[in-house]
């Protein structure tokens, strides 16, 4: 469970089988992990009754559910309806009896044909005598989306996709002894995702250093002191293609060369865990579900660059992620993983927690190490770069979550094993979060260079209400706005950027048909001028003024002078702001400038009246047509 | 000509100086503690109380200016006392498009304040924040520490009166004993 | 085209070096770049970025566009943008003629407003009655910020909130006269605009000199006359103290002291104070200067305990003053309860110092009714329609007026160490210094704390300078620390002036300074001192006159009694 979970109720859910545990009602340890990234089925269970059982991950557990699960699943061994969320992993062959049957209508407008399918199951195995070895379960969600009925079996995972009426009879079939797969309707596509940064997020107990270390942590830190130098641990990330999380996506090795480079007494590493793009939460989930994995990264960064010391930066608004990297820290601390004489490397390194206040543009490097000083987070120039003269002057390095997060991985597996994924200059996986009118909100992980359809459609199972799409906001306030018709772009730092958006933090917003750009750019941009620091005059009242003239259209005022006006602020912030906020929060305007003019034109010709209508059909989620 | 002045810390009381001491003790041999020291004070009163920064002044040496700077740049610290009970709205992005926009305007409307204030009776503190992970629950809210998903106006109208009604209650039996 | 700089110079600097000038807004000469105002953008090699010139270190073979379209456009936006968050109140504005913003704008020739006003609507500080703060004007360029802070190292400024509603504001959200302000002005000598300007008080003395009931007299302090000349065409450090005698009369002025004359009386209290301390042991070393009123109230704010230590001597500024309502009221037959009494001088401290304690009135009225700023006075030289340039040069009345070269060094940092140094050398000696010893090198010059050794008849005298009150608290930290330790004190004796270079670097002065512009003044003070026969205080004819007439003894009863003052611990914020 993470905070999303807990806000969702988990907390509950657990000293509810806490409390069972103390009753004697259940014999199963409880253990807490961190969230496997299926947002929309917070807060999630997961079962594993026997050693031999497959695990099985229920969603939307509450106080009711969890009582269920005790009382059947657990007492009883019957699995629970239109809980359980299903394991990508897809089967391809039998690999013993099935025991359970999962179905579930996959197209949008699924009611009642799931239960009539599970009927038809059951008396279909009742007519073969299954009908009580096998269980046949309503699924909530299968991972696979617009394919008809799916039906899963398990514990083999064998998937089947698109069955109709007719291959009923033939899946029974197969689950008897002599069962063979049905290749025609076995869905073999492996899942997109690959799991790298995530690999242990919702797996294990994040607040464990023994299970840590039993999922292959601080492996690569064990790998890099017998492999020999920091310089090599260098080598290693520059040849993975690691680019920064962060947003900007410099090469890490590079970074962290640069900042090695640098003489000084001593050099400085910072996780950035500030997190501010609203509508993102890979970094809280990362932290929460995998802490180990993250402050491994930090050592690693700190023994390849030669720092002494190290901060985790973050946001004060994340205190379930400040809790669990305080404990990972004690643990390491008091595993001689951090302080003098590391792993009898002899050498001395050691972190703390920092926590921001609410401020995004703390995210940007200078104004991070400002915060961190005790100051006003208002950027500096750069030049001087971090990596020259940063925190207190020195040296510092300062990295992203997911970033930290990749690189222990990276050590222990090899860079090859990473470069293996992406395309030419985006190397190896990303985490995404994505949100919006989608079915299902959540994290997902692929490879640089899938297309943001497949994220959207394959993974988080298409438009919500099967509404269309009208495009995808990647990169948050900073970003720009994938119109459906570029949904095929791959995701990598050269093609976002190409179509005037950014990979940014890895932030996905979709947006149905019966989204207003104008207003989600005049929210994008709002969010800018609250945020701003106010230090340089283009980006504090640039923002300002673009954000009156882009609201003053919204009421149906605007004229064609104002988006000439409008697009001459763009440019002015993008060239006279001092630092990122400034430069990137045009990029949205820009972006449904280029792709969605007549929105605005809508609103300019159209006058008041059409804006009160639009706004009517806005708060009722209704299509302007609709609306009348 | 000027009269003679008190300075404004002799009226701080002993209990609030102790408590700022001890969290010094904890930090003063960090560099940059001074955002970790206000976290604490805040956590423990709500707020920075104006005697809190010119004490924490006078025991750092770090100017009351550059505390005022930092208090006020940043959105989570307060300087005046928040109010019984905070209703947190979501404002990030996921909330936004489902329709958050709505219940902070019923919220504010029906408490007669807008975001970031607190009502007069102090009863109330309403303010917003980005994104709480309860995306997939949007839009959503926070109530006293409590998180609440797919918010109606009349979800919130609700929970504001049951609110009230409570408080009525208990000052009523408050006058009666 | 090719420009050699010097390594660590910015793109600014070296675009200078070759006359080309890039805009700038928020970057100051004396000042480390806030990089602020984002006019100063160039274009680097090929790169798309746009670094800003002034925060930008030049690297070897970088080439740099400093002006075309694209430069001037964006340019040109970013004005525009400043001034639809500006009130553009130019008419009503104290920097109306000599503001940076408005002439910048000018220069890009901006003719409309094309982006709709919008000004946060914020309340004006006038609580000093030195220095007034229109926060409206403000474009945020942080110069104050970093004077106050770093230069001055006094804290009351300080950037509050963020975004469009960051402002700057007095620290911790008081009014000015609650926070530890010293009215140094230097916040207002360094702003770009009308946000910070001297409370202007040219129309009380207009008011006072045309209202017959009154007798109206001036002084001029020792750094205003090489001042004053910029705001009328003047290279800086042109001395013109004749004419500015002659423009006070013209103004309608009866009599015209010069508080350069004060000066060499603050210096015989004062080299009679250090004397007594120092040979005869009676008192705390060391002693230090107390003209300064800026320093005066940083020390009662934040060194309290350095009070035994400070002069008593009152400054010039107050000596003149007392001096005016009661020797020259006696002398003249003039009833002091009709006497008006205007100082022209170069800070905006002394506005505070008129009354700053009882002492202030120890001729039973107020010693000094107004003090003009240098910049005030150049005003009203404007408007009264004298044609200042033409004007032949005049004197001085002969009571108070005269003056020896120590006393016009107090204008210089360093100068009023340097004419103590020269009457208390004759007082322990009976001797005037030497020729060439007359002049004290050692404590010239605009390094931030000068020190000496000198020898005064085989004993070692040791002297300390410092100015700015950023350089103030390390000094006076090793004085503490010697103290702590029960050493004897490092220094016998420290000068301290609030603003860098001394008075002719004052909060009052002509805008645009910077420390070649002070190195000018100052040259013009030192040019002064030498070009005059008189170099010793303690040989001014007019002050032996006093003494023997009417004040007695230096540090004697009626001395005492009017040109001494006392000092007291005050909190530095009163809320
Ligand atoms: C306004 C602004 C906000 C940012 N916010 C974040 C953030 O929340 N988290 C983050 O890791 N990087 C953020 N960045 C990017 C960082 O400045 C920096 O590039 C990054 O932390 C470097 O780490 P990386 O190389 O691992 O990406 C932000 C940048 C800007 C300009
Ligand atoms: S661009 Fe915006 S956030 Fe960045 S320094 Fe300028 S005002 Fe601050
Ligand atoms: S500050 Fe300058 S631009 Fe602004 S009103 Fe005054 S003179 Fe005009
Ligand atoms: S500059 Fe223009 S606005 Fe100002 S006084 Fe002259 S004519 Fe009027
Ligand atoms: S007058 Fe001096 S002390 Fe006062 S605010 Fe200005 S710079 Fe600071
Ligand atoms: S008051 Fe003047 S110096 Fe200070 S920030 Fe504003 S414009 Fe700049
Ligand atoms: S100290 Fe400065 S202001 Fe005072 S008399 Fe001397 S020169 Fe003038
Ligand atoms: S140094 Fe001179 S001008 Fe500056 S505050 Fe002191 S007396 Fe005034
Ligand atoms: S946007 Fe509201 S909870 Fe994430
Ligand atoms: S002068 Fe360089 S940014 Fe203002
Ligand atoms: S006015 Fe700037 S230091 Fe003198």
């Amino acid at each position: 469970m993470d905070s999303g979970g807990i806000a969702a109720g988990a907390e509950d859910v657990v000293s509810f089988f806490r409390e069972c545990g103390e009753r004697g009602e259940v014999a199963l340890p409880v253990v807490r992990t961190g969230s496997y990234g299926y947002a929309f089925a917070d807060p999630l269970v997961e079962v594993k009754n026997a050693a031999a059982d497959p695990p099985v991950l229920y969603g939307l557990v509450d106080k009711a559910v969890a009582a269920r699960i005790v009382e059947e699943h657990i007492g009883q061994g019957r699995l629970i309806n239109d809980h359980i969320v299903a394991s990508r992993i897809r089967g391809l062959a039998l690999d013993g009896p099935t025991t359970a049957i999962l179905v579930k209508d996959t197209s949008q407008e699924d009611g009642d044909k799931t239960k009539f399918l599970q009927a038809s199951i059951l008396d279909e195995l009742k007519n073969r005598d299954y009908g009580d070895r096998i269980q046949v379960v309503r699924a909530l969600d299968m991972g696979i989306y617009q394919e008809g009925v799916v039906v899963q079996l398990l514990p083999s995972c064998v998937t089947y996709t698109n069955v109709l009426s007719r291959d009923i009879a033939r899946i029974v079939d197969g689950c008897g002894p002599s069962g063979a797969v049905l290749n025609d309707l076995l869905h073999s596509r492996p899942d997109t995702q690959v799991r790298i940064v995530l690999r242990n997020c919702g797996k294990m107990d994040p607040e464990s250093l023994n299970a840590a270390i039993a999922h292959g942590g601080y492996e690569g830190l064990v790998r890099a002191f017998t492999d020999g130098k920091p310089e090599a641990v260098i080598e290693t990330i520059q040849a993975s293609g690691l680019r920064g999380r962060g947003g900007a996506g410099f090469p890490t090795g590079l970074k962290w060369k640069l900042t090695r480079a640098s003489e000084a007494d001593h050099r400085f590493v910072i996780c950035n865990a500030d997190e501010g793009d609203p509508g993102a939460f890979m970094d809280r989930s990362i932290l929460e579900g995998d802490p180990h994995a993250v402050l491994e990264g930090l050592i690693l960064a700190a023994y390849a660059i030669g720092a002494d010391k190290g901060f985790f930066y973050i946001r004060a608004e994340y205190p379930l992620a400040v809790k669990r990297v305080e404990l990972a820290l004690t643990q390491a601390r008091e595993h001689g993983l951090l302080g003098r004489d590391i792993l009898g490397s002899g050498w001395n390194f050691d972190a703390e927690v920092r926590l921001g206040a609410g401020a995004f543009v703390c995210g940007e490097e200078t104004a991070l190490i400002a915060s961190i000083e005790g100051r006003r987070g208002s950027p500096e120039p750069r030049p001087p770069y971090p990596s020259v003269s940063g925190l207190w002057g020195k040296p510092t390095c300062i990295n992203n979550v997911e970033t930290l997060a990749a690189v222990p991985w990276i050590v222990a597996h090899g860079a090859d094993a990473y470069a293996r994924y992406g395309t030419g200059e985006s190397k190896g996986t990303k985490v995404f979060a994505v949100t919006g009118k989608v079915r299902n909100s959540q994290l997902v992980e692929v490879p640089m260079g899938t297309p943001v359809r497949e994220i959207i459609y394959d993974i988080c199972g298409g438009m919500q209400d099967n509404l269309d799409l009208k495009g995808v906001q990647t990169g948050g306030p900073s970003g720009g706005i994938i119109p459906e018709s570029r949904l095929d772009t791959p995701v990598a730092y050269e093609s976002l950027q190409a179509l005037g958006s950014i990979m940014g933090s890895g932030g996905m917003l979709a947006m149905n048909e019966n989204d207003c750009m104008v207003d989600v750019v005049s929210f994008y941009l709002k969010f800018c001028v609250d945020e701003s620091c106010g230090k340089c005059a283009p980006c504090r009242i640039g923002g300002y003024q673009m954000l009156q003239l882009l609201l003053k259209i919204g009421r149906g005022r605007g004229s064609l002078e104002d988006l000439e006006q409008i697009e001459r602020i763009c440019k002015t912030m993008q060239c006279a702001s001092l630092c990122g906020l400034g430069q990137t929060a045009p990029n949205p305007v820009l972006s449904t400038l280029r792709f969605f003019k007549e929105e605005y034109l809508a609103y300019i010709e159209g006058g008041a009246s059409y804006a009160r209508k639009r706004k009517r059909a806005l708060s009722e989620g209704k299509s302007l047509k609709e609306a009348g | 000509m000027q009269t003679a002045t008190k300075s404004p810390l002799e009226d701080l009381d002993t209990e609030m100086r102790a408590e700022i001491r001890h969290c010094l003790d904890k930090w003063k041999e960090k560099d940059g503690n001074l955002i970790m020291i206000l976290h604490e004070i805040q956590n423990r009163h709500g707020y920075v109380p104006r005697g809190a920064s010119l004490f924490l002044a006078q025991e750092t040496g770090v100017a009351v200016a550059r505390i005022y700077e930092v208090l006020t740049f940043y959105h989570y610290f307060r300087l005046v006392p928040p109010g019984k009970h905070n209703l947190t709205v979501c404002n990030g992005t996921a909330c936004y498009l489902k329709g958050s926009g709505r219940v902070l305007g019923e919220l504010e409307r029906r408490l007669g304040i807008s975001e970031g204030k607190t009502t007069s009776d102090r009863l109330f503190h309403l303010e917003t924040v980005r994104c709480i992970g309860y995306c997939a629950m949007a839009p959503a809210m926070v109530v006293d520490g409590k998180a609440m998903g797919k918010l109606t106006t009349d979800d919130v109208a609700s929970v504001v009166e049951k609110i009230r009604k409570r408080e009525e209650g208990e000052s009523n039996g408050q006058s009666r004993n | 085209m090719a420009v050699e700089v010097p390594f660590g110079s910015s793109i600014l600097d070296a675009a200078r070096a070759v006359q080309v000038d890039i805009p700038t807004l928020c970057k100051h000469k004396d000042l480390l770049p806030t990089a602020a105002c984002g006019l100063c953008i160039v274009k680097v090699g090929g790169s798309r970025k746009m670094p800003r010139a002034c925060a930008t270190e030049i690297e070897d073979g970088m080439e740099i566009v400093t002006h075309d379209a694209e430069l001037t456009e964006i340019r040109k936006a970013t004005i525009e943008l400043i001034l639809s968050n500006h009130p553009n109140a130019c008419l009503t504005c104290g920097r109306n003629g000599d503001c940076e913003l408005q002439t910048i704008a000018g220069n890009f020739g901006i003719r409309q407003d094309v982006i709709p006003r919008y000004v946060r609507d914020l309340e004006p500080d006038c609580s000093t009655g030195s220095i007034i703060m229109d926060f409206t004007k403000c474009i945020k360029c942080g110069r104050c910020v970093q004077v106050c802070q770093e230069m001055q190292n006094v804290w009351a400024l300080s950037f509050l909130e963020r975004g469009i509603n960051n402002r700057m504001a007095p620290a911790g959200d008081i009014s000015l006269s609650e926070s530890p302000c010293v009215r140094c002005g230097q916040c207002s000598a360094h702003c770009p605009t009308g946000a910070i300007v001297e409370n202007d008080e040219t129309t009380t003395v207009w008011e006072a000199l045309r209202d017959s009931s009154k007798y109206c007299v001036v002084q001029v302090a020792p750094s205003v006359r090489v001042a004053l000349g910029e705001a009328f065409g003047y290279p800086p450090g042109t001395d013109l103290t004749g004419k500015i005698y002659s423009v006070l009369r013209r103004l309608g002025f009866k009599a015209v002291f010069d508080t350069t004359f004060a000066a060499d009386l603050t210096i015989l209290e004062e080299a009679a104070e250090f004397v007594d301390r120092f040979a005869s042991g009676k008192g705390e070393l060391p002693l230090i200067t107390s003209c300064c009123p800026a320093w005066v109230d940083y020390m009662e704010k934040r060194f309290a305990d350095f009070i035994p230590n400070f002069s008593t001597a009152k400054s010039p500024q107050q000596m003149l003053g007392v001096m005016a309502k009661t020797y020259f009221a006696s002398e003249s037959g003039i009833d002091p309860a009709t006497i008006y009494q205007v100082s022209i001088m170069p800070c905006t401290a002394k506005k505070y110092e008129l009354e700053r304690s009882e002492e202030m009135y120890a001729s039973g009225h107020k010693d000094v009714d107004v003090a003009l700023t240098t910049r005030e006075f150049a005003r009203m030289i404007k408007q009264s329609g004298i044609a200042f340039r033409d004007l032949p040069e005049g004197k001085s009345d002969s009571i108070l007026g005269t003056y020896s070269g120590a006393g016009v060094l107090f204008g210089n940092t360093g100068g009023v160490m340097e004419a103590a140094l020269r009457t208390a050398y004759f007082m322990v000696s009976g001797k005037n210094l030497e020729k060439e010893a007359i002049n004290i090198m050692p404590v010239r010059g605009l390094d931030g704390i000068k020190s000496a050794a000198l020898d005064v008849q085989g004993t070692e005298v040791r002297v300390a300078v410092a100015h700015g009150l950023g350089n103030v608290e390390r000094l006076l930290l090793t004085v503490r620390q010697a103290r702590r330790n029960g050493e004897p004190p490092p220094y016998h004796f420290i000068e301290v002036m609030a603003c860098p270079g001394g008075c002719i670097g004052g909060g009052g002065q002509p805008y645009g300074v910077c420390d070649e512009l002070r190195r000018q003044r100052m040259k013009g003070i030192v040019d002064s001192d030498l070009g005059m026969a008189l170099r010793f205080s303690h040989e001014n004819p007019e002050i032996k006159k006093i003494y023997s007439d009417f004040l007695g003894e230096p540090l004697g009863e009626k001395a005492h009694q009017l040109l001494h003052t006392r000092y007291k611990d005050r909190p530095a914020y009163q809320r």
